[in-house]
């Protein structure tokens, strides 16, 4: 018999006679590393959250069995000194304190209710050297990249003698570059004997990464398979419980006429006007284009984007042409009003307002347009605006006027979308559009994307899923520390292997 | 959080069981509010052998609060927006002040002399704006400078005496009665208004599908609105009429309760203090929408400091001490969010009443003014902490 170390059995979790798990059983062996896969909403989250003592022991039925021990997990600390740790995809790190302080916090060394600084310091240096880290143990942490700081809460978990690791959506925010770093890293915990439960959207890591994936639809477990002998397609069908032939679905509508153009563009870091963020960067966008942007996380391309959009704070200079007129944008309301939107990659702090309605973020955009005598809404007109968005995007919402956060990630975006196209627009920016959100309405904002497209608006989309990026975009350009690298027309031979040769500052073919 | 649309969309299916609380379309925060108001009235009946009830003592009730009302509609837009005002007391002081001075020792018309302490309210109100809106200093810091500095010209000002006796023109606005037939032909406006708005909202939600509570509970609650406002009108006429400073407060109320909930300006305000990032890429202009509201505010404590200096026929050091901290409790009673994006103008005046209503009571009651401190710090807190248990539970 294999030696499982972890063992959930006939999980049932109900939300206010809502069923999100449904006889749930979950077994990983020791030392492997397994993913979890599933569309948003399937269950994952919350099963993990049972694991690591979110939902306390009494909450949920079932058992959970934990180095053949059964468990009753309490609360997160009961969880940790069992030795299971979770690393939630919103990190949770104090920025302003130093990396050290970071990695003990909660878990102080200490003599008699004094802190021992020199034990955390060794203690730190010795982690992030087994991490492959080069950062001083005095480093605040928000001065590290999302991919060093990921890595930082792993050593933390390790300093606590955690065996199993739970990362949910590890990846999401880091660039190909750093995910082979953390790749790296988690191959090296197993040999160690750590064993590591991996949720991801990113099947390509999954069948890279994993020993064995389990897969979890609508509160129920479908199944455990040895990746090796499993395909990305059989995953997602297994995912969405039918068969998707073709994740991208590209059409080319892109025509010789130019919209728009970005001249000598130059943008300078807020707290250090020295650095340079963008370096005089070019480029041109045509109608019915969809022009990606490649690069890994900090090569400047949401600077960039922010920045033409009027969202930068720091200094910036340049030229930007639409239909040949030189337009000069201070605020995102001088871009709305030329026909510029964009779509910001941080959906929860830029996108949405958590505490309003579907209905108030979607016409947050447009509200002018529905002015009455004295300033009035125009309820009537409001809604029904409202109401034709929720039906063309597919939105699924129990109500126009229920709050937001209640929706998932996925249907989030499409409302901070249609907010966009309520305008009438030319340019649309989308800062990695289909971050964190499942198969299914991924395929439907590339369906989005492609009838925009068709409609003559020109598309800017920066994504850090090479496939993604490979699969929508007519063009791409590849941006290296803030300059633009590279150009590739999108033809059948081009590969990821050549965009990330070039995304990574290797010399252009 | 992702398990969250499932649970909505079979949610949907279950409409049955929240049906009970949805048809009152129970709004926890107000009713709690509500129930809190009624419960101290009959304490302070009960305390007081039923002199708390009477028209007089609720005519001056009513009077008290029209002060700090004005001042939680100015602050709950502040706060809505994610800000907060420390220096409304010491403004309302100071602008009262300048009325008194103007009208007493410079002998300028009353009429001219509230024109001239309206404009002053309304710069004032656009300097702290424009401070914190362009200059981006914390509202907190600017409003607490603030409070020492127009306390301090105050003082200055008055080289710290009393100035006394106004016109009669200035006195009306914070002592005269209307005659009843006036409060009756706007309490008919009111009611009226009332039933066709909520009527007409009633048809357009039914329209675009989104839950109405059903025609009888619709009727009974306007009946009870209509009640609530016909019992006002008749309990103040049975006494000397409507107070002017009554009037001049439902005017306030209404107005900026139209402003908030039904227009382009105040759906902003709700956004910027919900998420400012979000809302200036959406295309909204923040730092101009922080001064409008610092203005708006400057504006109503303006007409704050001219109903104390009238009611009180004099401008003193003293006058508007701690009124900051009422209207900001008042508006954390009704239910508005120190983080900013949650808050309503109805709200606000509950929590004006409420804090009225403890002074007016324990002053009958001559309980003694530290304790009156202690009670109504401590309803504060109370009233903070009911709303987050009950939000937990939900």
């Amino acid at each position: 018999m294999d030696d499982l170390i972890l063992e959930m059995k006939r999980i049932i979790k109900e939300f206010s006679g809502v069923r999100a798990l449904n006889n749930v059983s979950f077994a990983v062996k020791r030392g492997e590393i397994h993913a979890l896969c599933g569309e948003n909403g399937a269950g994952k989250s919350t099963l993990m959250k049972i694991l690591s003592g979110v939902y306390p022991h009494g909450s949920y039925q079932g058992d959970i069995v934990f180095n053949q021990e059964k468990m009753m997990i309490r609360n997160i600390a009961d969880a940790q000194k069992a030795g299971i740790a979770i690393i939630h995809q919103e990190l949770a790190l104090f920025k302003e304190l130093p990396v050290y302080e970071n990695i003990f916090i909660g878990n102080e060394i200490s003599s008699h209710g004094r802190i021992h600084i020199p034990a955390m310091l060794s203690k730190t240096q010795e982690l992030l050297k087994e991490m492959r880290l080069d950062v001083n143990p005095y480093t605040l942490v928000k001065q590290l990249g999302t991919g060093q700081q990921q890595l930082i809460e792993i050593a933390k978990a390790l300093s606590k003698n955690a065996t199993l690791l739970i990362l949910d959506e590890p990846t999401a925010s880091l660039s190909e570059g750093e995910v082979e770093i953390l790749m790296d890293i988690l191959g090296r915990l197993k040999v160690k004997g750590v064993t590591c439960i991996y949720i991801s959207h990113k099947l390509d890591e999954v069948l890279r990464l994993a020993d064995t994936v389990t897969v979890i639809r609508d509160g129920r477990s479908i199944g455990s398979k040895v990746t090796h002998t499993l395909t990305k397609d059989e995953i997602v069908e297994m995912m969405v419980g039918r068969e998707i032939t073709d994740l991208y679905p590209k059409e080319v509508h892109r025509t010789e006429q130019e919209v728009f153009a970005v001249k000598n563009y130059t943008v300078y870091d807020v707290s250090d006007p020295n650095r340079k963020l963008v370096d005089n960067v070019n480029f041109s966008l045509k109608r019915g284009e969809i022009l990606g942007f490649a690069g890994l996380v900090g090569a400047g391309r949401t600077d960039l984007v922010s920045s033409i959009y009027g969202f930068h704070n720091g200094k910036c200079h340049g030229e930007v042409y639409l239909e040949g007129n030189q337009l000069s944008i201070q605020h995102p309301n001088d871009s709305l009003q030329q026909g510029i939107a964009m779509v910001p990659e941080d959906r929860k702090r830029h996108g949405i307002i958590e505490i309003m309605s579907v209905r108030e973020n979607m016409t947050l955009a447009t509200i002018e347009k529905y002015r009455l005598t004295m300033d009035c809404i125009d309820d009537c007109q409001e809604l029904r605006d409202a109401n034709d968005y929720i039906a063309k995007l597919k939105i699924k919402t129990p109500g126009l006027d229920t709050c937001i956060k209640n929706l998932s990630g996925g249907n989030q975006q499409k409302v901070v979308l249609a907010k966009y196209l309520l305008r009438k627009l030319k340019v649309l920016i989308l800062d990695e559009p289909t971050r964190g959100i499942d198969v299914g309405a991924k395929y439907e904002i590339y369906n989005l994307m492609n009838r925009l497209a068709a409609d003559g608006i020109g598309i800017i989309m920066i994504s850090s899923d090479l496939p993604e990026v490979l699969g929508m975009s007519d063009r791409i350009l590849v941006m290296n520390e803030g300059r633009i690298k590279g150009e590739f027309l999108n033809h059948k031979n081009l590969d990821q292997e050549q965009i990330m040769h070039c995304a990574v500052g290797g010399a252009t073919a | 959080m992702t398990t969250e649309l499932k649970k909505e969309a079979v949610g949907m299916g279950s409409e049955k069981k929240r049906s009970l609380a949805s048809m009152f379309r129970f709004d926890v925060k107000t009713y709690t509010m509500i129930l809190a108001l009624v419960s101290i009235w009959i304490i302070f009946t009960m305390a007081t052998n039923g002199d708390f009830l009477t028209s007089r003592n609720l005519s001056n009730l009513f009077r008290q609060m029209s002060i700090t009302g004005i001042l939680s509609i100015g602050m709950v837009f502040i706060i809505i927006a994610g800000h907060i005002d420390l220096s409304v007391g010491s403004l309302m002081g100071l602008l009262g002040g300048i009325t008194a001075v103007l009208n007493v020792w410079l002998k300028i018309d009353g009429i001219l002399a509230i024109g001239i302490t309206l404009v002053l309210g309304l710069l004032i109100g656009i300097f702290n704006g424009w401070l914190i809106a362009y200059k981006k200093i914390p509202a907190f810091i600017v409003t607490l400078g603030g409070m020492l500095v127009f306390r301090g010209i105050l003082v200055g000002m008055t080289k710290g005496t009393t100035v006394a006796s106004l016109d009669p023109s200035i006195r009306f606005v914070g002592n005269a009665y209307l005659v009843d037939g006036i409060g009756i032909f706007l309490g008919i406006i009111a009611v009226t208004f009332l039933v066709y708005n909520s009527l007409s909202s009633r048809k357009l939600h039914s329209q675009y599908g989104l839950t109405v509570p059903s025609m009888s509970v619709e009727i009974a609650k306007i009946a009870f609105a209509a009640a609530v406002i016909g019992l006002l009108i008749i309990i103040l006429n049975s006494y000397q009429g409507v107070p002017v400073p009554v009037l001049i407060l439902a005017i306030m109320a209404v107005a900026f309760s139209y402003v908030l909930t039904k227009t382009v300006f105040g759906r902003r305000v709700y956004a910027i203090g919900g998420n400012a990032e979000a809302a200036k890429l959406s295309g909204i202009n923040v730092t101009k929408m922080t001064l409008s509201i610092f203005a708006i505010n400057g504006l109503l404590v303006s007409i704050a400091g001219i109903l104390l200096c009238s009611r009180l026929n004099a401008a003193s050091v003293a006058a508007g001490q701690n009124a900051e901290m009422d209207a900001i409790a008042a508006c954390v009673i009704g239910g508005a969010s120190l983080m900013g994006g949650i808050g309503s103008v109805g709200g606000a005046i509950v929590g004006a009443l409420v804090m009225a209503s403890l002074d007016n009571g324990m002053s009958m009651l001559n309980i003694e003014t530290f304790w009156q401190f202690i009670v109504k710090g401590s309803i504060l807190v109370l009233a903070v902490w009911v709303d987050i248990a009950t939000k937990n539970k939900r």
